[in-house]
């Protein structure tokens, strides 16, 4: 369960910038995702993103995500970082 | 066959996306002092994916915290499950601070369902006392396969200027490498830290070898291709290795005890330095 807002990632180049906040029990995921390659990717990123969160066990979180063209191992690594500062784990 | 291991720092995604195509014989993936502080949860979660996803091909090498810091078994934690080459402890002192640090892989590896044994260590010495401990520390546990010099901070510890001559390390470095050979382990010489000094570099790193180094870090992807020339063999000595197995292989036929080769007995250091060329040359396969 996310307790916190948190941040992972930085804005350079083939980086990812994470903002994780709590969200209400059963309120979901909401993701509001910019992307220089949103054209090309964008739903690739967010299922991504989506399966990362899921795996990580955070059903319920407000995301707000500027991606600077992240490969997968990237974009997983952010949201993680993101996901266990925001439940407090670090 | 290692004569080059890059320094490259462990949260930048461009850097590690990269790190496969500069050249080195190994990669070191750094979680120590090219990551803040704030950022070592960061550090140690992005080097892990890179690791699993990235298929590097050249050696991976894991720089970790100090044993004396909070982060070095979150390090562990992330890194071994994902089987690195190497783990590279920092500021290593003594024996204990290997076994203590071994000790844990063994743990990880164990937890993990991954050989005994599997991960090996190159202890980073870049103290007085490290240096004085060099043969123990080479000698401390079966991981350790090779010892690496940090010439910045140890000058720090000696309290003296770290100077392009080299003055100031030169007892380190024949210690290191006299306590690594001793323990039948590599050993590696700190990195030249002037990034656009090629002829500094080049002189640096052909005195290295003469001392007996089996190769030299590098923060720059610039100095790889100097160190990797400064530590393959040369074309003569490659020809030297061969004519030496020929001569033997010919004396054997004739019954001949005794072989010289340009006026030179054939001895066993002579052989085994032939062999070392050859398997040297073999490694790198012409590249350099």
């Amino acid at each position: 369960m996310i307790k916190q807002k948190a941040t992972a990632g930085t804005l350079e180049s083939s980086d990812i910038f994470v903002e994780i906040a709590p969200a209400e029990a059963g309120a979901g995921i909401s993701l509001d995702l910019t992307s220089v390659v949103y054209q090309q990717f964008g739903p690739e990123i967010e299922a991504v993103i989506y399966d990362t969160l899921k795996e990580l066990g955070v059903a319920d979180a407000a995301l707000t995500v500027k991606d600077r063209g992240a490969v997968d191992c990237t974009i997983r690594a952010r949201i993680e970082t993101a996901v266990c500062r925001g439940k407090g784990e670090e | 066959m290692r004569r080059s291991m890059l320094f490259l720092p462990g949260n930048s995604p461009n850097i590690l996306l990269n790190a496969d195509f500069l050249g080195s014989d190994a990669i070191i993936l750094d979680l120590e002092d090219a990551v803040a502080p704030t950022e070592k949860d960061s550090a140690r979660i992005l080097v892990r994916n890179a690791i699993t996803s990235l298929g590097y091909t050249r050696e991976v090498i894991v720089r970790i915290n100090p044993v004396e810091s909070p982060y070095w078994q979150k390090d562990l934690q992330q890194i071994i499950k994902v089987k690195p080459d190497m783990i590279m402890p920092t500021k290593v002192s003594c024996a204990q601070d290997v076994k203590i640090v071994s000790d844990y892989i063994g743990q990880m590896e164990e937890e993990y369902g991954i050989p005994a044994g599997t991960v090996k260590m190159i202890p980073l010495i870049e103290t007085a006392l490290g240096v004085e401990n060099a043969y123990e520390i080479a000698s401390a546990d079966p991981r350790v396969t090779a010892i690496f010099l940090g010439g910045e901070d140890f000058t720090a510890d000696l309290r003296c200027k770290r100077t392009k001559g080299g003055n100031e390390i030169f007892y380190a470095r024949s210690r290191m490498v006299v306590a690594a050979r001793a323990a039948g382990v590599d050993v590696y010489d700190t990195p030249w830290t002037d990034v656009e000094d090629y002829e500094g570099l080049v002189e640096d790193a052909k005195f290295a070898k003469s001392l007996g180094f089996t190769g030299k870090s590098s923060i720059s992807p610039r100095h790889i291709p100097f160190i990797n020339e400064v530590f393959s063999p040369t074309e003569e000595e490659i020809q030297y290795a061969k004519d030496v197995f020929e001569c033997i292989e010919k004396a054997k036929a004739e019954g001949k005890g005794v072989v010289s080769l340009r006026g030179k007995m054939i001895d066993a250091p002579i052989v085994a330095r032939a062999r070392q060329v050859l398997e040297a040359a073999e490694a790198i396969k012409g590249g350099r």
